[in-house]
């Protein structure tokens, strides 16, 4: 199985990085065979803005969405700007394809300065992947600056999230990917008047 | 064997270099000029957009064309795209058989469903009956011209009881239809459904993206019976800038790449050309490139090229199909080796009449 970890943290060493890595291990350390990609959405930064600008992603990008549609689950961190996703992280999801995470385990999480930003998860955060119709995992990780100093909380909740995250991915059925085409008869049907014969 | 041409979208945009914008007058004189360049540098097809939105001025589609029609001889007249969704159905099937009664046959369209949200409302329709309007107005508008008196009921349309559109088609032969598509499987299935021809713009996206879509047709139009899948009728879009010499090319193209509406103000003309079909250089090059949309997507019938747009002065645009008229015959020539018999060549009035007489004789 597959897990594709999506960080936006934009420095390097980057607290959101940080996070993503410790969320991914706690994951594979669950789930045993369990590949573990990390995409970092700087590298892509002015490659997502030129999609925006043509239309298509480019070649790299294109490959990193694909990776993240065909994966068997996803975990997302984003450091909180001005009370909400980073305008990178929302990008990177706006030219993924709309349908791409639809039944896809998500878990979210997300970094700041401090605590007071991280109902951003829960306002921001986990609507955008309820509108993706992802299954976002009930517990979204926070992670401020003053808990990597901290023995208390943090750990904690990377465990129980990426817990929630390993039984979806140990239970959930082998994903099948959508037919690429609707037979032309159905298609047909549709339009048929409902008095029609 | 195959028709080579140019589609163009009738885009009224500021010429980068000066700073000037052409009238809506101007463009479209322009449009003529460049169709009847193209049937004397020998190109055979000149396809129109349509639009109904600034700053585009091809509203009109049949009026252009009928007016190219009797200025020109031999060149084939057609849109890229007529759009399906937002035309009434009938009034296509009376336009075009009246377009191909005055110009004797030299006349297809492509069907497409255009790109702007907004113009379905402006024409009574909904956005997100998008493809049903394309299956629906498509299916209509195929009896019209095959059935004389059509008793018919939809869901987007005023029944119809004992209607004929008029005239009917020439030799009873309705125009060839090809369906266009940048993004949507369901018509590529539609234009298989029909055993229509399907034409990938081909232009603005990566081949990969393409090849799908066509590979898709090509599978199903064999599965509906309309022969192998190497005889479905494939038109591809192509996008070039021509000079003598590569570096006169890039240099002359490069503001009007940078600006362009579409994709201007983005990535750099170099990264496009290795992402697109996009051929900025020398004949030669344009040559090489062409001749490898074959190995992309197999032997196919049409190539169109886009070549006016981005604000490109009307005279560069006429040294473009200068050039064109280098290019082709080489192309013509280098694709015709190697393809096998089995590969129609592309449809036209005369073929498809000849192809009935067969049939029904």
């Amino acid at each position: 199985m597959k897990l594709v970890t999506v960080s936006a943290g934009l420095s390097v060493p980057s607290a959101t990085r940080l996070l993503a890595d410790r969320l991914g291990e706690a994951a594979a350390a669950r789930v045993p065979g369990l590949e573990v990609r990390v995409v970092e959405l700087r590298d892509l930064a002015v490659d997502v803005a030129k999609a925006f600008v043509t239309g298509f992603p480019g070649t790299a990008l294109r490959e990193v969405l694909d990776e993240v549609a065909g994966a068997d689950a996803l975990i997302a961190v984003t450091p909180i700007f001005t009370a909400s996703y980073s305008g990178l992280f929302k990008s990177f999801f706006d030219v993924l394809d709309r349908d791409a995470l639809a039944g896809k385990p998500v878990l979210i999480a997300a970094t700041g300065g401090t605590a007071r930003h991280s109902l951003a998860l829960e306002h921001a955060v986990r609507p955008m992947f309820a509108y993706l119709r992802a299954v976002v995992m009930p517990t979204a990780v926070y992670a401020a600056a003053e808990d990597w100093g901290s023995s208390e909380g943090l750990a904690e909740r990377i465990e129980r999230a990426a817990g929630e995250l390993a039984a979806q991915l140990l239970n959930q059925p082998v994903r099948r990917a959508a037919a690429p085409f609707v037979p032309f008869d159905q298609l047909l049907d549709s339009v048929r008047p409902a008095s029609g014969t | 064997m195959m028709q080579f041409g140019v589609f163009t979208v009738g885009d009224v945009t500021p010429d980068p270099t000066t700073g000037r914008t052409p009238t809506e007058h101007e463009r479209i004189k322009a449009m003529v000029a460049i169709a009847q360049k193209a049937e004397e540098v020998g190109l055979d097809v000149f396809a129109t957009g349509e639009h109904h939105n600034p700053p585009f001025v091809p509203s009109s589609p049949t009026t252009m064309l009928g007016y190219v029609a009797a200025r020109t001889e031999r060149l084939i007249l057609s849109t890229a795209t007529t759009l399906i969704t937002t035309n009434d159905p009938v009034k296509i099937a009376e336009d075009y058989a009246m377009l191909q009664h005055l110009a004797d046959g030299r006349v297809d369209l492509m069907m497409g469903r255009g790109n702007t949200g907004p113009v379905y409302p402006w024409f009574g329709k909904d956005i997100r009956d998008g493809i049903l309007l394309a299956i629906e107005n498509y299916a209509l508008l195929h009896r019209l011209w095959r059935e004389d008196v059509v008793d018919w009921e939809g869901r987007f349309r005023t029944p119809l009881q004992g209607f004929t559109s008029t005239p009917r088609p020439l030799d009873g032969l309705p125009p060839f239809v090809w369906h266009g598509s940048i993004r949507s499987p369901e018509i590529a299935e539609q234009a298989a459904y029909y055993g229509d021809g399907f034409f990938a713009n081909n232009i603005f996206w990566p081949k990969e993206h393409f090849q799908r879509l066509i590979d898709l047709y090509r599978d199903r139009f064999e599965h509906y019976g309309h022969g192998t899948r190497e005889q479905a009728i494939v038109g591809l879009g192509g996008h070039v800038f021509v000079r003598r010499n590569s570096q006169d090319a890039i240099r002359e193209f490069r503001p009007y790449f940078d600006n362009a509406p579409v994709y201007g103000h983005g990535p750099s003309l170099e990264d496009f050309m290795a992402e697109t079909p996009l051929t900025v250089g020398s004949p030669q090059q344009v040559i090489e490139r062409t001749l490898r949309f074959r190995e992309y997507f197999g032997d196919y019938q049409r190539q169109l090229f886009l070549i006016d747009h981005a604000g490109l002065p009307l005279k560069t645009v006429m040294e473009q199909l200068d050039f064109l008229g280098e290019i082709v015959p080489v192309l013509r020539k280098e694709f015709a080796i190697g393809r096998p018999a089995s590969v129609p060549d592309a449809p036209t009035h005369q073929s498809r009449l000849a192809r009935l007489k067969e049939v029904t004789a």
